[in-house]
């Protein structure tokens, strides 16, 4: 008797440790990673700077958004539907969609953040020409009443890349588009730490408990945002080889977009993978300035585009073949829109054909103002090589070195090239930018509204007009090759191939998204 | 003060760069640039906006960064703790180390001892301080795995994650200022070692320390404090390598961020500051040269 006691009495005790003893904790997981620069804006409208982008794609969400195939989803849209006519897209949000600060996510903020989008966005802008009116239905209900069919409604409101029209609540969404937004409350699966973002030093963000992902996996900017992380830190460091150190020592997580020449180190360390995480890449494109002599004769242009070839740009910047490929398309290999058409002959190095269009131009040696920038590392071999190819096929070329940021001031100039203006740089693009003609900046050739270069060209435009008006796949595909067609005729700009970088990561983390732009939702740390 | 404020505003402005440009990024249209310049006062006359800045300065507002959506003053004040902590830890360190060492040099002039102390200064010269840093990273923090790799931790965070990660870059910079400065002590010793009056203290039969601290090193002192001085100057403002060697967010971080960016108010404001810096110093160096030297008098 005395034992069933005892053993009564042990199993009360063990009873009462256990349900008195406090819970295990559970220790929060913070995903530390290394963005490719720091956050400096926080309004992913004000700017299309990369990194506000990817801000906005943890904080915000969006109505639509690109799967991995590069169909557009709905995302917090739960349906939608197209009026025969196709002038009329009702559009239903998904339930339970809720802003950080615990409100409902309704349509009239949707509208507004349409609106501020639109109002800086090309593609809203060119969207905004076929859009007759935005009428409310219900808190969860608008619709969108077009005045002509276009195929843009879905591509644009599900645009990838910069400027992506995210979602916010209708009071920071009134904000002049031109003023930057102080408030930033989002409806997206993170919650950006104000207090904690420090600039120069890093950016916090921590999972938003009430976010209601949808029930579809994954895939690339669609599908299911699960958090599965607490906290997420964009450390920000300067030096590439600092930031490879931290995360060999472990105190980071993730490198975005070290230089390929660090690569190697990342690669024979036990405790890191290279993820792909972009498989569409980049693509380096060399800018012409249509205004200025004697790039204002289209001969001339196309005479770069012989003496051009893209493995001499791609081996001097890259170098391993396994992070380029050559891609003979203004549309990025491995997207819908690419195909070689138009191409054939071009890109080859004929220094021969370029200097009899030279010739035929009647170009008078004046030099190529050729503006390099020195300080970033996927770019600065770039213009060198452009400048030993261009005198090869004929040209004289005056290389200017400068800082990227000093470029970009100096390329919205009009002024004579050797008065302060320029005749051509070199840049990346991201591939998500340049999916088709209306989202491809550069292919806008709408005399001063265009970007930088100003290139006029009325059959350019009326083949973006087209391809905007366009809902049938395979049509918008034979516009965007007779686009191409027409570039290399009147020659925009010259793509130099794709190339890609892939992400260091500490073997541990897990779920990266391969996606055009780094998101953090998926992700795992162990 | 006003000089440098003109000159820093002018500076600036006449330089190429606009940061209309580098807010609206790579996908803006001419008009987007227009609109944005508009929107920072960038489009009125330099007259204007030099105006306007200085109004509002004399009013101890040195405005908004045109990028962070953050006070000038705020930012700089996040700025400050890093800065002041490196320079502190790098001078404590200095200090200790390169005034003995200069002193040791002097004394043994021409010895193994003098050869090995100045060796090392021609090779803290002489090395660049980002292969010091690197080489002290990759010891001790990869191989070894003793300290970290880069970070700062604010002293109020824990104090030991706040000396941990103070270490590798104070010493770093610490091997270019003990250089200096041990050979700096080294030259002012030795011109004292010869004098007089140390000569009649040894005859007095005074040992040899005292006579090294009280009659040669306070004498030797003056052109050491003023190097020392220059030296906290130059360590609140412009180390700018360390600082991005070991990711630290100090003051010469935010300088270069800012003027890669063509922040204006940014730039202007911690140029100000720095000068600031820079008056009070050289006052409290020559002030110190009274406490030093009696001879010596404003």
């Amino acid at each position: 008797m005395s034992r069933l006691r005892s053993l009564a009495a042990v199993v009360v005790v063990a009873l009462v440790v256990v349900v008195a003893a406090p819970a295990p904790t559970v220790a929060e997981t913070t995903l530390r990673v290394v963005m490719h620069s720091d956050l400096k804006i926080v309004d992913p409208i004000w700017t299309t700077a990369y990194i506000v982008r990817n801000h906005g794609y943890m904080i915000y969400d969006t109505l639509f958004a690109m799967d991995a195939k590069g169909d557009i989803k709905p995302q917090m849209v739960d349906k939608y539907e197209v009026s025969k006519d196709q002038l009329t897209y009702t559009i239903t949000l998904r339930d339970g969609l809720l802003w950080h600060d615990g409100k409902p996510v309704t349509t009239d903020d949707c509208v507004a953040s349409i609106k501020r989008w639109a109002a800086k966005d090309s593609m809203g802008q060119k969207l905004m020409t076929f859009v007759k009116d935005i009428q409310i239905v219900t808190p969860k209900t608008f619709k969108i009443v077009l005045n002509e069919p276009t195929g843009l409604v879905l591509g644009a409101l599900g645009k990838p890349s910069s400027n992506v029209p995210f979602m916010m609540p209708k009071r920071v969404a009134e904000t002049d588009p031109n003023t930057q937004i102080s408030d930033f409350t989002g409806s997206g699966p993170f919650v950006f730490r104000k207090d904690e973002w420090k600039p120069g030093d890093k950016a916090v963000y921590v999972k938003f408990d009430k976010y209601k992902p949808r029930p579809e996996p994954p895939s690339a900017l669609a599908g299911g945002k699960v958090v599965k992380v607490d906290r997420v830190e964009w450390k920000w460091i300067p030096d590439h080889q600092t930031a490879m150190n931290a995360l060999i020592a472990g105190e980071v997580d993730y490198l975005e977009a070290p230089p390929h020449d660090l690569l190697p180190i990342a690669k024979a360390d036990a405790n890191v993978k290279l993820v792909d995480v972009n498989p569409l890449g980049n693509q380096y494109t060399f800018r012409f300035n249509a205004l200025a002599r004697p790039f204002d004769n289209a001969t001339v242009r196309q005479a770069v585009f012989y003496t051009f070839n893209q493995e001499d740009f791609l081996k001097a910047v890259v170098g391993d073949p396994a992070y380029y490929k050559v891609c003979k398309s203004f549309f990025p290999c491995g997207s819908p829109l690419s195909s070689p058409k138009g191409m054939e002959g071009l890109l080859e190095s004929n220094f021969e054909k370029s200097k009899a269009l030279l010739k035929e131009a009647n170009y008078d040696g004046t030099p190529i103002v050729l503006m390099h920038s020195t300080d970033l590392a996927v770019l600065t071999n770039l213009a060198p090589v452009a400048k030993s190819l261009l005198e090869k096929g004929g040209f004289k070329v005056d290389m200017i070195s400068m800082d990227w940021q000093t470029l970009v001031a100096r390329r919205a100039k009009k002024d004579a090239p050797m008065a302060g203006g320029w005749h051509a740089f070199l840049t990346s693009w991201v591939a998500a930018d340049i999916l088709n003609p209306v989202m491809m900046g550069f292919m806008n050739a709408s005399c001063d509204k265009a970007m930088f270069g100003w290139p006029c060209d009325k059959e350019i435009e009326s083949l973006r007009d087209q391809f905007a008006r366009e809902t049938n796949p395979a049509k918008q595909k034979a516009i965007a090759e007779a686009v191409q067609v027409r570039e290399t005729q009147y020659p925009t700009h010259v793509p130099l191939g794709q190339w890609y970088l892939p992400s260091p990561v500490r073997k541990n983390v897990d779920g990266i998204i391969q996606a055009p732009v780094p998101v953090f939702w998926n992700v795992t740390k162990k | 003060m006003a000089v440098v404020a003109i000159v820093v505003f002018m500076l600036l402005r006449l330089t190429t760069g606009d940061p209309a440009a580098i807010i609206a990024g790579d996908n803006a249209t001419s008009q987007d640039v227009a609109a944005i310049r508009e929107r920072l006062g960038l489009d009125r006359p330099l007259v204007e906006q030099f105006v306007i800045w200085l109004g509002r300065l004399l009013r101890g507002d040195f405005g908004e960064s045109f990028f962070f959506k953050k006070q000038v003053s705020e930012l700089i004040l996040e700025r400050v703790e890093p800065t002041l902590a490196l320079a502190t830890c790098t001078i404590v360190l200095t200090v200790a180390l390169a005034i003995p060492l200069g002193i040791l040099a002097a004394w043994r002039r021409g010895t193994w001892l003098d050869r090995i102390v100045m060796g090392f200064s021609v090779l803290g010269f002489s090395v660049p301080v980002f292969v010091i840093g690197y080489l002290l990273i990759y010891l001790f923090a990869i191989e070894l795995a003793w300290l970290p790799v880069q970070g700062y931790q604010r002293l109020r965070d824990g104090l030991g994650g706040f000396v941990e990660r103070l270490i590798l870059p104070s010493v770093t910079l610490a091997v270019v200022f003990v250089a200096l400065i041990a050979r700096i002590t080294r030259a002012s010793v030795l011109e004292v070692l010869n004098a007089d009056y140390v000569r009649t203290a040894r005859a007095k039969g005074l040992s040899e320390l005292p006579v090294m601290v009280r009659h040669v090193l306070r004498n030797a002192a003056v052109p050491i404090v003023t190097v020392i001085g220059v030296g906290i100057a130059v360590l609140i403002g412009g180390v700018v390598v360390t600082e991005s060697v070991y990711s630290i967010p100090g003051l010469g971080r935010l300088t270069v961020d800012a003027v890669l960016a063509r922040d204006y108010p940014t730039v202007q404001a911690v140029i100000l500051v720095f000068s600031v810096v820079y008056v009070l110093i050289n006052l409290l160096v020559d002030l110190s040269y009274t406490f030093l030297d009696p001879r010596i008098r404003y």
